[in-house]
This record gives structure tokens, sequence and C-alpha cells, in this order.
């Protein structure tokens, strides 16, 4: 049996795959103790090899863990899982709690070219966290909350701590907090655009990561494609894209 | 020679005694990660370990030792400046300090926060009291290769009273030719006041051959990395590049020379220091000084090795020789003046030779890839960061451009970048 575990900065996920068939899959948060979560996620499984990616994969190899640990970057990892799942994805965008990566593939599933944010949050899971706070509104249901605005003023800031002032400032000047929480979706759908565009936008654009979830995020993205007669395709576990790559890539 | 006599010229050269101990003990340990734990090291680093160990020490004391003799200590930080005058003027040439961060709030002051590390960094270590090179100058030159260097030496022309400055001009035209050879002139004139020598034919041609064989021990270094597997690791190369700035010229190449006579050897045994299905990699793009190791630290710590880098601190200073068929002063000012206007420094436009010498280092090498580094708010090397990733993807180069500046935090976000980026390869 083969573990594929990736180590986000908010969860972490296990796919366990044998005969190249998915036989589990697993998610936890990850916490401020990783190595005890990690206990916990592989808690009754014996797999012979694991591969882990995330930005906790030397985590894993430093675990001790009873198998053979292998370790992949998360670009390469989301270009084998997403081929996987979408076999005629030709670009990847995963957002993820802390990063957000636009991975260009080729038909193989291979890394042709990739982009991603270097030491900021912005327009990452974390962002839309921050801001959904601002609300009061858990995250999982912020995105529906925002599709319910109609009349989005524009955000102009896409750091987390001047865009909480901006929707701030709106809300104060009486803008309706659906719209705003509509206008900070499309400013991340904005940054967003711009990172698949570095990496060439060859559609279909598969999304994977935590923020695939947000309805709202998806449904941007594919107008934002669909202008550009571009295509989205959201696979239906897309939190467990990096984990079943790294299982693939055993 | 004693670290307590190290200290007492320390305390004679006015550094912060107590910081700059501090900044020791990082570095000690930095070099010790870094440089120390590699495998399979030729015995010729040993210079290289010496000369680190001793940048604050024992080199200090021999620049102290040629004041003392009536030496003038000349101060740079861009390889514009013609060593073969200074050398010819009977004065020393040595790079200052600006590889790490070091009174940055102190230089925050001074230029903007948006100024790339490097500027903000020989700020800081004036104004920290950090650098023994810097305190010992009797001229500090600069240059007006980019905005963020000329502004900045007017803020740091206020806290040093030997700054001269020379126009670096912007285009290469027949008209740019002129202004340079007339600055290559100023600064001769510049030498021979400051110094009371005449600098004659006989002493620029010794200056002209003792800077061009520095160069053809480095250009032979360079052109041994082209084997596979290759010979010695790119943070040691690195370190060669770096120590050219500030070590004697003449031991320089007779030490450099001897690790190339080692090198081929290891060569001829079909030797490497990692394995002949290594990624190799170059680097191209901003100068990395003294002790900035973290990219190619990363890198190699990534699985590949580095076999290059097209740099200031590389082959931007190695590449062309001075043309040494002249006899009058007149006729080698001009071959100075002409090897100068040959440098592909990002400050040109246009500058497209750039581009071909990049692809042409890259196939010469037999790089499977190149990482641009840019510092960040290096305006001319980031621009050319998209040219240059252009012209190698077109050329089915893969390439990976990265910004960043000399502190940690990011190392784990780069740490992922350059892994898949090799993961590509």
């Amino acid at each position: 049996m083969i573990a594929g575990i990736d180590i986000g900065s908010r969860s972490m996920e296990l796919v366990l795959m044998r005969d190249n068939t998915v036989v589990e899959q697993r998610t936890l948060p990850t916490t401020f103790d990783p190595l005890r979560q990690l206990e916990r996620l592989l808690e009754g499984v014996k797999p012979e090899t694991c591969v882990a990616t995330g930005y906790g994969r030397e985590l894993v190899r430093e675990a001790g863990l009873p198998c053979e640990v292998h370790t992949v970057t998360e670009i390469k990892a989301h270009a084998a899982g997403m081929h996987y799942l979408q076999p005629e994805a030709r670009t990847v965008l995963d957002i993820g709690g802390q990063d957000t990566k636009a991975i260009s593939i080729t038909e193989t599933g291979k890394v042709r070219k990739f982009e991603m944010n270097d030491r900021c949050a912005a327009g990452t899971g974390k962002f839309l966290e921050y801001t959904a706070g601002v609300f009061q509104i858990p995250v999982e249901d912020f995105g529906a909350y925002a599709l319910r605005g109609d009349n989005p003023p524009v955000i102009n800031s896409m750091c987390t701590v001047f865009a909480e002032t901006e929707a701030t400032s709106l809300m104060a000047r009486g803008a309706r907090p659906e719209d705003i929480a509509l206008g900070l979706h499309m400013a991340i759908a904005r940054r967003t655009m711009n990172m698949l565009r570095r990496v060439g936008l060859t559609s279909p654009v598969a999304f994977a990561g935590g923020v695939a979830r947000n309805p709202c995020m998806a449904e941007l993205l594919r107008r934002d494609l669909t202008r550009e007669q571009g295509e989205l395709l959201v696979p239906d576990a897309p939190e467990m894209t990096g984990a079943l790559g790294a299982a693939l890539l055993a | 020679m004693s670290e307590s006599a190290y200290r007492e010229m320390w305390e004679n050269l006015d550094l912060d005694l107590e910081a700059h101990d501090g900044l020791l003990e990082v570095l000690g340990k930095f070099y010790g990660d870094i440089f120390m734990s590699q495998q399979g090291r030729l015995s010729g680093a040993e210079y290289l370990d010496f000369v680190l160990s001793e940048v604050h020490g024992l080199r200090i004391k021999e620049i102290q030792d040629a004041k003392a003799e009536g030496k003038k200590i000349i101060g740079t930080f861009c390889v514009f400046v013609p060593e073969e005058l200074t050398l010819a003027a009977n004065a020393v040439q040595v790079g200052l300090c600006s590889g790490a961060d070091a009174g940055k709030e102190q230089a925050e002051q001074l230029v903007p926060r948006n100024t790339c590390a490097l500027i903000k960094s020989f700020i800081g270590f004036k104004l920290a009291k950090l650098c023994p090179f810097t305190e010992s100058c009797d001229m500090i030159v600069g240059e007006t290769t980019c905005d963020g260097k000329k502004k900045a030496y007017e803020a740091f022309g206020e806290h040093v009273d030997n700054l001269y400055v020379m126009e670096v001009p912007q285009r290469k035209d027949e008209a740019d030719r002129k202004l340079w050879k007339s600055e290559v002139l100023r600064y001769k004139d510049a030498l021979e006041k400051l110094t009371g020598v005449e600098i004659t034919a006989e002493r620029l041609k010794e200056g002209i051959r003792i800077v061009n064989e520095k160069r053809r021990a480095l250009q032979r270094l360079n052109a041994l990395r082209a084997a596979v597997p290759t010979p010695i690791s790119g943070r040691d190369v690195l370190l060669v590049n770096q120590i050219s700035f500030y070590d004697d010229p003449v031991r320089f190449t007779a030490k450099i020379n001897e690790l190339c006579d080692e090198i081929e050897g290891r060569i001829a045994r079909k030797e490497g220091v990692v394995s002949e299905k290594t990624p190799r990699v170059m680097l191209a793009g901003c100068p990395m000084a003294v002790p900035n190791w973290k990219l190619p630290w990363l890198v190699e710590s990534s699985g590949a090795v580095i076999v290059g880098e097209e740099s200031c601190i590389g082959t931007r200073n190695s590449r062309d020789l001075v043309d040494e068929s002249g006899q009058t002063v007149e006729e080698m000012l001009d071959a100075i003046a002409d090897r100068y206007m040959n440098i592909d420094c990002a400050c040109f436009t246009p500058n497209d030779e750039r581009l071909d010498n990049v692809e042409s280092m890259a196939k010469e090498l037999n790089a499977d890839g190149v990482i641009q580094y840019a510092l960040m708010f290096c305006q001319p090397y980031t621009h050319e960061a998209i040219k240059v990733e252009k012209r190698l993807s077109g050329k089915d180069i893969p390439s990976l451009a990265i910004e960043t500046d000399y502190s940690m935090e990011d190392a784990e976000q780069l740490k992922t970048r350059v892994e898949a980026f090799l993961e590509m390869l």
C-alpha cells in the first residue's frame, strides 16, 4: 500500500492507494502540533511507501514513520494528482492555506512552468479566512454569503491587513456587507487570473486546494475564464489533489 | 596573529567591537553549515577556508601593513573600477562589505525602504561600523550604474570623506565610449594625486598583466566546470569569485591555478564533486557579495549542482581581458576603456549582448537549466529577467526567476520553488 501525505499550513491530507486505486482518503487540521496530527492521520494504516508533499514534507521524513519516505514538491504533486483526476486539464490552479500556485502542465501531467506567491499570503485561503472573520462568518460559508452580493465595490488592496481596513471603511460608508464580501472575492479572482496568465493560461484550468470548495471563487474564475473562451474544472475533492499526486508519484 | 592583536586593530579602525563579534560569530556558523559540510571537496579549498576565516583578520592586517608602507587603499562596489590603474598607482583595490543585513534600520533612514539589499548593506555596514575594509580605505569609488546606487552615494558621501564617483555611461555609442574614456583618465589623475605615484607605461603594463592573469585563472576555472560530472561545487566557485575581490591578486592567481591543476587531475580520473546524474544549474543575474550564500546553498542542498555564475561576482568580471599589445600609456588606457565597455551590465540600454552571453554560457557549461537571481527592487535585473526568460524558453532551456533579499524568512518558499524547478529538469 502507498500513502500520499500532503502537509499544508492549514490542513493535512492522506490518500491511500493500492494497485493504482484509491482505497481511502482522510483529512485533519494541521494545528500547532503537526507531528501529533500526523500520527492521528496515519492511525491504523500500515503503508509500505509514504510520499510526502506540502510545506511540511520534511517533517514527515523526520517523523520516523515505519515506512520508506520520499518527498516531492506540491507543484509536482498537484500536477500529477490533477492529471489523474482531470486528464484534459492543461493548467492547474491550487489555492491553499497560505500559497497560491499556477502550474502549466503537459498532456502527460508533467510540469511545464509554474508561478507561486512568495512570502505574503495575499489572495490565499488565509486571506479569505481573515476577511471572513471581519464579517463574523465561518470561512466555509463565506463564498455562499458573497454570492448574495450584486453590487460589489472595487477593492484595490490585496494585502490581507489593508483589505480588512478597506472593507471596514466601506462598511462604515454603508455598503452592503454581501457586496463587500463579493468585492473581496473579486480582488482574489483578479490576482489569480494574472498569475494564471503568467504561466500561459492554457484551458482547461483545473482548480485544486481547499479554496476550490468556495462556490464564489469557483464561479468568479469560471466567469473570467469563459470570457476568454476557457473552461474551469473542479474535482469532487479538490483538497485531496496534492496527497493523491504524491501517492501516484511513488 | 592573536585574536587580541586583531581586537586592537579593529578598535583602531573604530569598529563597534561587540556588534562585530556578533557578525563574525554568525559568519563562522554560516560558513560551517554551508561550506564545511560539503562532501568530496578539493584540497585546494583549504585556501578558500583560510582566506575566508581571516577575512576581517589577517587580510586587514596586511592592508594596515601596506598602508604603513605608504600604499593607498581603494574600496569599490562594482566591476567597473579599473583595477589595472589602481595597481599601476601602487595602491591596493578591495571590494567592500555589502552582502549581509547589517545596520539595516540605520540605512533605511538614508535611502528609501524599497532599495535593494546590497545598497542598504554597504550603507548599513558603514553606519553600524562593521566593515574593516570600508574603514581602511583612503578612497572609496562609487559608480553611476543603477539609480539606486547613484542616489545612495549622495547619502553615503555624507558619512565618508573620501568618496569618488565614476560616471558609467548607459549606452554603448561612440559618445558613450568617449565619456567612459574621459572617466578612466579622470580616475587615473585622481589615483596619481592620491598616491603621488605617476602611472607610467611600465607600471600600467604590469597592472594590466596582473589583472589579466587573475581573469585568466578565473576563466580557466570556469571552463573546467563544463566537465560532467562537475569537479567543483558552485558554492566553492562563488567563494573563489568573492575572494577575487579582496585577496592579493598575485597570490589569488597562483592559488586558483593550483586549484585548477587539482581539478584537471580530477577530470582526468572522471571524478566529480557529485554524480554525473546530478542536475546542472547555472545562475544568472545580480551579484552575490560575501556572505550572501543563500541561493547557492538552497540549490545545492536540494540535489543540484551549480556550474556557472553569470554575474558581476562571476563571469561578468572575468570574461573579457584587456588587450596587452599597447606600448604607450595612451594606447593602454584605450585598451582599458574598451575592455570595460564590453561589460554586459543591466544598467545599459540596449543590452542584448547579455542575452547572447547567458545563452552561450548555459550551452558551454552543459547546464540543464538556468536560475535567474535578482535582488528585490533591482530594476535593471528584474527587467532583464523577463527578456532572458523569453530568450531561454525560445531555445528550450528551462529557467526559473527568483527575487529575494538577504533575509532567511523566505527560505522555505524558495526551497519549494527550486525543488519544483529541479523536478522539471
